[in-house]
């Protein structure tokens, strides 16, 4: 399979403080892949390295087989689509569509006003074509970055938590567009993102990203149900860790009675059981001290606070670390 | 806290008064502080004054080239600064601010009495103009750094990453997104160029004299109504054009 | 990348070392002249224009250009306080108001200046109303001495001290006032306790604004105080016309200067305090 990005032993230093240290990352074509991690660790930072708006104090990028360093943003073909949209505001949006096409080297394509018209129509937006970005919503004001970008037909795509500055019930939606948006123009999406919902929900394989160092990359699932430090495995959901062992809470079980067969069960005392609407989050102490999660379908019977029960699970469910 | 709008009233009065009153007995026929009537005469006079006339036209030909100079240095150097700081070009641009103007108008003569000793150059409109463009760039480089402090700075990183180079970025986002503040700058160095009076009396040669300077010399020698009528005509051009500035400051 | 942005500053950079740097030199190389016998300078060398310095006659004159500028950057936070605090208050309206402060302002401090000696002089406005309503039957001296001088270096830089007042006035978070309140502060307490303090800033920047031009003022004192005010920018200019004595001209010029820099840094703390 043929990589698109290839980041070697990539490392950023501002001054004392290491951004990233010593990343090695490939990243596989026509995929959506997502940078995951939390405000720190070098997501943004990586995305900057790669679409040269910053030079790497150590490693490469290597993009299609030709490496990056040096190149100033305007000689790569990779696009940015910012978190804040960076729409031009004197131009109208399909100004800031045409503008990447008026400044190639070999000036303004043939097929261009084609181009310009096929973004506008796939990102549905054409009619917004004269408006300026004071006057877009939210959504739109994406869409004309997404356009801007697309029309260039870049190698990558870069998203800068393009998701962050919609309004929250809005959200969904959009990951569903950009998800159906990535499959139809079959572009590697780099997605960075501090959600891990979203980097679930969008990506083919994610990069867990801490304190400037590669954590685990894998799909969502292997994330999610085998990740191989402390670190991925909370960031990726809420663990219960007992004894060093961890159990997601929707994996924890809860007995009145002492669960039977060759299985490992604890004693624990109900603290606080929680309505959630469609399940119930259990908060348990055991014997031993731990404090547990037991996330309970509402079908599954009540618990009351006090009450002695026994947690148990799958050998089949542990995040094995 | 209910007598503060009775006090700004006051306030604002206080600040007004004196120059509405400048306005009002420039129409005074008579030239003593007594009302007799109303008249245009101190201004026809004013605009009968050769000397008037000539220093006039000088401070409007300083104002533009000072102004000219001035914007355009003080701009990119907004610009340049705004990329990344430089401290001693913000401190010296800073202590250029805060000099007493008689400080600065003693040292430009010093520096233009070497230039004389040393090139034979005189005391003339240019020396003025060169005096001029020093004390407007702090203003002009404030105006424009503020306002490319509004600005989003991912709006140029966008333009490098759609594929323009670092001028035709500056050309054709930055540039045009700071149009009104340069303007708004323009008009603010225009205004302190054209009202110079400290320094520009010290540099200044004899074919130069000013605006400012004639007025001064009027004003010295005693009461005179055509001083109330350029006053007047004064306050009203500037007046305007600092209206047209605060107007392209807030766009 | 660099050497663009070394280019914009390149032509201002220029400016200020031949226009302001080389200039201040140049004066300060004076400073260690004698006068010239046809004014000037001339050889040779000493420090004696710096020890004129702590001589009490021009002592006196600093002091008192020092309390000049203390009394009306006073009056200015006085007067200027509550019009700030107005104009803060005053809701969407607050553009028409900021405009009226700033319009006379900007407009030309010369006429400004005259516009008081057109007041104040004897037969100026305010002597000719009081005389023609038999309040007085000789004009008042109102001209030519140190309150005019105040009088007018107050109404030429209030707005220095309203616009940074206003600034952070406006910035005052006004759910602090409600909570003052809700706490049972009276407004007048609430003014004192609450909002003053947070605006220290402000009454800071505003008092360096003002107090900085009046400390080196000379059109003022000149046009409002004529011969009878001395002060140091009145003495500075003199060295240079009537007195013919530049190296000690310059001497006192780069006092003051001296002065003003050593104020500036000692109340601006924070990097971010300043403008440019």
């Amino acid at each position: 399979m043929a990589h698109v990005l290839e980041l070697k032993g990539l490392s950023k230093h501002f001054g004392e403080h290491a951004a990233l240290d010593s990343l090695d990352l490939a990243i596989p074509e026509g995929e959506f892949f997502s940078l995951l991690g939390p405000s720190g660790c070098g997501k943004t930072t990586t995305l900057r390295l790669i679409a040269g708006f910053e030079e790497p104090s150590a490693g490469d990028v290597f993009l299609h087989g030709r490496r990056l360093n040096g190149l100033r943003p305007y000689q790569r073909n990779v696009s940015t689509v910012f978190q804040s949209y960076a729409l031009f505001p004197h131009l109208t949006a399909q100004q800031n569509i045409e503008f990447g096409l008026r400044h190639r080297p070999g000036g303004w394509p043939g097929d261009a006003a084609r181009r310009v018209q096929d973004a506008m129509e796939m990102l549905q937006i054409a009619d917004k074509a004269e408006r300026k970005p004071a006057e877009l919503s939210g959504g739109e004001k994406q869409r004309v970055a997404l356009a801007r970008s697309l029309v260039l037909q870049p190698e990558v795509l870069l998203l800068d938590e393009p998701l962050s500055a919609l309004d929250p019930n809005l959200r969904k939606q959009v990951r569903n567009e950009l998800k159906a948006l990535q499959r139809r123009v079959g572009i590697t999406f780099l997605f960075i993102t501090h959600d891990q919902e979203e980097a679930l929900s969008l990506s083919d394989r994610i990069a867990v990203l801490n304190q400037g160092r590669l954590e685990q990359v894998g799909s969502p699932q292997e994330l999610y149900l085998r990740p191989r430090t402390r670190f991925a495995a909370g960031f990726l959901g809420p663990v219960n860790w007992i004894n060093g062992i961890g159990i997601r809470p929707e994996a924890t079980q809860l007995a009145h009675a002492q669960p039977g067969g060759a299985v490992r069960a604890l004693p624990a005392t109900v603290e606080n059981a929680i309505f959630l609407g469609n399940c119930i989050h259990v908060e348990a102490r055991l014997t031993t001290g731990e404090h547990v999660v037991a996330e309970v379908s509402r079908f599954n019977g009540t618990f009351q606070r006090g009450e002695q029960v026994h947690v148990w699970w799958r050998e089949g469910d542990e995040l094995a670390l | 806290m209910r007598l503060l709008p009775a006090y700004a009233a006051a306030a604002f009065l206080f600040l007004h008064l004196p120059l509405l009153v400048l306005a009002v007995f420039s129409f005074n026929e008579s030239r003593f502080t007594v009302w007799e009537g109303f008249s245009l005469r101190w201004y026809r006079a004013a605009f009968s004054d050769a000397q008037l006339i000539e220093a006039t036209w000088n401070s409007l030909l300083i104002g533009a080239a000072a102004t000219v100079l001035a914007t355009a240095a003080g701009a990119l150097c907004a610009y340049g600064l705004w990329k990344r700081a430089s401290r001693w070009l913000s401190a010296s641009l800073s202590l250029s601010l805060v000099t007493p103007e008689i400080v600065m108008g003693i040292s430009l003569l010093a520096l233009f009495q070497w230039a004389f000793r040393f090139l034979g150059v005189r005391l003339g409109m240019h020396t003025v103009i060169l005096a001029h463009v020093m004390f407007c760039l702090a203003y002009v480089v404030i105006v424009v750094l503020a306002r490319l402090r509004t600005m989003d700075r991912s709006l140029e990183e966008a333009a490098l990453d759609l594929g323009a180079t670092e001028w035709q970025a500056f050309r054709r986002v930055t540039l045009p997104l700071l149009a009104p503040g340069v303007g708004a700058a323009a008009l603010l160095a225009f205004t302190i160029s054209f009202d110079d009076y400290v320094i520009t009396s010290l540099v200044a040669g004899v074919d130069s004299e000013t605006l400012p300077m004639v007025l001064y010399a009027i004003a010295r020698r005693g009461a005179n109504p055509v001083v109330n009528a350029i006053s007047t005509l004064i306050v009203f051009g500037l007046g305007l054009l600092i209206l047209i500035a605060e107007r392209l400051r807030e766009t | 990348m660099n050497r663009l942005r070394a280019w914009c500053l390149a032509p201002t950079a220029s400016v200020l070392l031949t226009l302001y740097l080389a200039p201040l030199a140049i004066l300060l190389l004076y400073t260690l002249l004698t006068r010239g016998a046809y004014g000037g300078t001339s050889l040779p060398w000493t420090i004696e224009n710096w020890q004129r310095l702590l001589d009490p006659l021009y002592l006196v004159i600093l002091g008192r250009s020092f309390a000049v500028a203390l009394v009306s950057t006073l009056i200015c936070l006085l007067l200027g306080f509550p019009l700030a605090l107005f104009i803060a208050r005053s809701g969407p309206r607050r553009h028409i108001w900021l405009y009226l402060v700033i319009l006379p302002f900007w407009t030309s401090f010369l006429v400004r200046t005259y516009a008081w000696m057109f007041l104040l002089r004897d037969t100026g406005l305010i002597n000719s109303a009081l005389l023609a309503l038999g309040i007085i039957q000789e004009p008042l001296p109102l001209l030519y001495n140190y309150g005019a001088v105040i009088l007018g270096l107050v109404y030429g830089y209030l707005p220095f001290m309203v616009l940074p007042l206003y600034a952070t006035l406006e910035r005052l978070d006004p759910s602090l006032l409600e909570a003052a309140a809700d706490l049972g502060a009276r407004p007048w307490q609430t003014i004192r306790r609450v909002i003053i303090p947070l605006s220290l800033p402000g009454i800071r920047a505003g008092s360096l604004l003002v107090f900085i031009p009046c400390l080196g003022a000379y059109l003022t004192p000149d046009l409002l105080g004529g011969g009878k005010t001395i002060l140091v920018g009145t003495l500075i200019q003199n060295q240079f016309t009537s007195a013919r004595d530049w190296p000690f001209g310059a001497a006192l010029s780069l006092g003051v200067m001296a002065v003003v820099m050593l104020l500036l840094m000692s109340l601006i703390r924070r990097q971010d305090e300043g403008v440019l």
